[in-house]
């Protein structure tokens, strides 16, 4: 009985914040954007770079469970990621390998791409990992297909 | 039904030749001994998603077209391109590698491979260190000590711990295997327990499992192999490491000096190095300077990440300290299965690794400006030709705005985004599985590339394909000469 009401008190304390955060403005985040393989991504490139497999497992976030509470989202709300470079929105997943709060994971692809830094420092490798994003809830915004990725950016296609 | 015994796999760097299929009517139906990753190669590689006829996009729609036309096209782009770009190679063989590097000469174009976004940076420190390095066979009879520095292999090169290191059975050391899945059981059942625990006595959901310890434990002054992992994420491949180093992103470079100092019994007069503790570094140290036969790994988290190529030559000069005390090996993990082919090529081609740029009539390298991200950003190059590589969908934005602008060719046995924005597309045969080829595993071994079924009707290798646009463009150019 007890338990029962501390959470309650707990659930609706959540509640005020919440909804008290959303009234005076869309909470943002300051992180480090990781890239790099994961496996799902590896099967899903070899199935093809169309199926819905490789689609599905490129156009995700990993974060920190801790830093989705503030942005006040759940696992799989879309999520708006901007740096210097671009912005995009991608699937935000609750990382399997937390605790790594500040940390944002996605793995290499078109989406990836979008967001990351192309400077090569004279030496011809873009700097594809460890970059400086902000990240915000965009629930209403959808995370578009590769076909409607491509004509946003490049026209193409 | 055939069973066809040690092929190799054509997926990593890895390179594992252990395969064996199963082939009904001129399918792969079964796979024995490969990763998930070759698995969903063998068994899907002829999904739906294959090209089986060359297209030509005309009115911005792609068009079926012959091979003889779409060669011609090909050929006719590329001949009067004056600065074209040569890209890819990484997933295709030593032959058609040869044969590209012949057509990128014959037109006076920058050839570049997957390494320029890769483990470019590493070559570029190799040249200038130079490198302690072996085979993967040393490695799994006598290494005693594995680092996997920003590398993923769990996830990137899934049977390199079972087939090269801590889980492979050596002549002279012994398989992990056994103590990590006892591990495993102890950590499954204390999580188990601390969930119940806190589920009667909190009733509140659970959050993120508890971190690994960060303090060097006493295992890792065992006799048999260990495990360090050092990555900024704590991956699958560090949860299954005898201990494990989070470093703060960006920081790998003062990590690695930090390293090369204590090795050399040096004092730190700080605390902490890139969020680690000095002490627990320096019991690393000692671990590393005690073990007989030490080998390590290093991935893309170090040439990607700030510092790129200074990182490595930080690595390499480390691993050089440590040979003073102790013999100890390093190794990029290379990622397509015949990158370290394609460098290989190049080499003996050209003289250059990669970025080799032939507009003025011989081979010049200079990543920097050579290098095809840096082309693209300059906005230099007039055509490309991709080959067995998705750079659309792996290159910054900004550099893949100036390769879409221009006539675009892509040889690719499937449609991916780079096929998507390409005016000319050439289905071709899977390398490893339709048809046969050297490749060059992670450490400089060749492996034999097998063919296991036939291609889909009027389907060619990549190399067939490049020979006859090569013969295209030099028919072109000699028309115009005489």
């Amino acid at each position: 009985m007890l338990g029962f009401k501390i959470k309650f008190e707990i659930s609706r304390r959540e509640n005020i914040t919440h909804q008290g955060e959303e009234m005076i403005e869309k909470p943002k985040l300051k992180v480090t954007l990781l890239t790099g393989r994961t496996i799902e991504q590896g099967v899903g490139k070899e199935k093809g770079k169309m199926s819905k497999d490789y689609i599905e497992n490129v156009s995700v976030c990993y974060m920190d469970p801790e830093d989705m509470k503030k942005l006040g989202i759940k696992d799989k709300t879309n999520i708006l990621v901007s740096t210097k470079y671009g912005s995009i929105v991608v699937r935000a997943l609750k990382s399997k390998r937390a605790p790594h709060p500040g940390k944002i994971f996605i793995p290499y692809g078109p989406w990836a791409n979008a967001v990351t830094d192309p400077e090569t420092h004279g030496i011809g490798m873009p700097s594809l990992k460890g970059i400086p994003a902000e990240i915000e809830p965009a629930p209403n915004k959808p995370v578009l297909s590769l076909g409607e990725l491509l004509k946003q950016q490049f026209r193409k296609g | 039904m055939v069973v066809v015994k040690a092929v190799t796999c054509p997926v990593c760097g890895s390179l594992c030749d252990d395969i064996e299929l199963t082939i009904e009517d001129n399918r792969v139906i079964k796979v024995k001994n490969g990763c998930a990753m070759c698995e969903a190669k063998f068994l899907g590689y002829n999904g739906e998603h294959r090209i089986l006829k060359p297209l030509i996009r005309k009115n911005g729609e792609f068009v079926e077209s012959s091979m003889d036309e779409a060669i011609r096209k090909a050929a006719e782009i590329l001949a009067e391109a004056n600065y074209p770009v040569l890209y890819g190679w990484s997933s295709t063989s030593c032959e058609a590698i040869r044969v590209g590097l012949e057509l990128a000469e014959e037109i006076g174009g920058v050839i570049d491979n997957t390494a320029t976004v890769c483990h470019g940076p590493s070559i570029l420190s190799i040249q200038e260190v130079g490198i302690p390095s072996c085979t993967l066979g040393q490695i799994r009879h006598r290494a005693d000590l594995i680092i996997y520095w920003g590398s993923n292999p769990w996830s990137a090169h899934p049977r390199h711990l079972e087939r090269y290191t801590n889980f492979s059975e050596g002549r002279f050391q012994k398989s992990a295997w056994r103590g990590y899945i006892a591990k495993i059981r102890a950590l499954i059942g204390k999580k188990k327990l601390e969930r119940a625990f806190k589920r009667i006595f909190f009733k509140r959901e659970i959050s993120a499992p508890p971190h690994l310890r960060r303090e060097p434990p006493p295992t890792l002054h065992k006799e048999e192999r260990k495990l360090i992992v050092i990555d900024v994420r704590k991956t699958k491949t560090a949860e299954m490491a005898d201990y494990f180093i989070q470093v703060e992103p960006n920081k790998d470079y003062e990590l690695l000096q930090a390293f090369r100092a204590l090795v050399r019994d040096q004092e730190l007069d700080v605390d902490e190095v890139a969020g680690v503790p000095v002490e627990y570094l320096e019991e690393v140290a000692d671990v590393m300077v005690n073990c007989n036969f030490g080998a390590l790994f290093f991935g893309l988290g170090l040439t990607m990440s700030s510092g790129k190529l200074r990182n490595i030559d930080a690595a390499l000069s480390l691993i050089r300290d440590l040979n003073a005390r102790t013999k100890f090996v390093i190794m990029p993990m290379r990622g397509h299965f015949n990158v370290t082919g394609a460098n290989t090529v190049f080499t003996w081609q050209t003289g250059y690794p990669y970025a080799v740029d032939f507009s003025l009539g011989y081979p010049r390298y200079n990543p920097g400006e050579t290098s095809v991200v840096d082309v693209l950003l300059r906005g230099e190059s007039d055509a490309a030709l991709v080959v067995a590589s998705d750079p659309v969908a792996n290159f910054p934005r900004k550099a893949v705005e100036h390769l879409v602008s221009n006539p675009l060719i892509v040889i690719d046995p499937h449609m991916n985004a780079t096929a998507q924005m390409a005016d000319i597309i050439f289905p071709s045969a899977f390398v490893g599985i339709e048809t046969s080829g050297t490749a060059y595993r992670m450490d400089h071994v060749p492996l034999p590339l097998k063919k296991v079924v036939e291609p889909p009707n009027g389907i060619l290798s990549d190399e067939e394909i490049l020979r006859r646009i090569l013969r295209e463009v030099r028919r072109i150019k000699g028309e115009k000469a005489g």
